[in-house]
């Protein structure tokens, strides 16, 4: 699916990365851990957070995650979104809770990887 | 491909700096004739590393050289040294302070995710000296 699938799955407000809303991707990550994160790689992931800080960022531009969408309507403040906007990450903002945003993109297709 | 050797002084305080090394280094690694599964691998284990050297010692000092086999990442601190090795290295083991919990991290995975994503680590520590990790990914 697309990250303009998940926007639309999500209702999700487009923080930034406006132009990168047709990319595809394959895999969905959700965790406030971002060593939870760490262990997982993928090509193409989007990553489902409730945390909102600088070092969101910097896993997933570690990771090669293209899009996060915050959970729970958190937002980011502006140093993130100018920071996420420099590496080239989509950032989105969800009103579901995260278990729910997970189970909407699980539900249309969107898959996490095998089991450990 | 030519060999290359990057050397990062990390000087911990800002948490928020944590990262800035392996976001250079990653950098850097793309510009050469790497696959993007080992770009990402080093990428990892050096971002893992770096957040524990702003952790537990204060900062540190970053050294990648890469030739044409393989990347070896030495990762170098003054900071209190690691009393049980084989403790810290089991999953789910963390010394890290509350305030670093809630930033993401301190889920006592960094040393097993370094571990999983390189071909060879290896630590030397010394308590009250240092420690020294090395790690290496193949390229072939």
């Amino acid at each position: 699916m697309t990250i303009d699938n998940i926007r639309e799955i999500l209702d999700c407000e487009v923080i930034c990365g406006e132009e990168h809303l047709q990319s595809d991707v394959h895999t969905a990550c959700g965790s406030d851990m971002m060593s939870d994160v760490l262990a997982f790689v993928k090509d193409q992931a989007v990553l489902l957070t409730g945390l909102v800080n600088l070092q969101v960022i910097r896993t997933a531009e570690m990771m090669d995650i293209i899009c996060i969408v915050f959970v729970r309507a958190k937002m980011p403040d502006e140093n993130i979104i100018e920071f996420a906007k420099e590496k080239g990450i989509v950032l989105l903002s969800t009103n579901y809770r995260m278990f729910v945003a997970c189970g909407k993109l699980y539900e249309k297709g969107l898959g996490g990887g095998e089991r450990i | 491909m030519n060999s290359l050797e990057l050397r990062y002084t990390v000087d911990s305080e800002d948490f928020t700096l944590a990262g800035d090394a392996a976001s250079r280094i990653k950098k850097k690694l793309k510009r050469m004739e790497l696959s993007p599964d080992i770009v990402r691998r080093a990428s990892i284990s050096l971002y893992e590393g770096e957040i524990n050297m702003f952790i537990h010692a204060s900062g540190g000092e970053i050294i990648v050289t890469v030739s044409s086999d393989e990347i070896k990442m030495e990762l170098v601190d003054r900071g209190p040294g690691i009393e049980d090795v084989k403790l810290a290295m089991r999953e789910g083991y963390s010394m890290a302070p509350d305030n670093v919990r809630s930033l993401g991290f301190g889920a006592g995975m960094g040393l097993p995710n370094m571990k999983k994503y390189t071909d060879e680590l290896e630590i030397e520590s010394e308590v009250g000296v240092g420690t020294t990790v090395t790690m290496k990914i193949y390229i072939r």
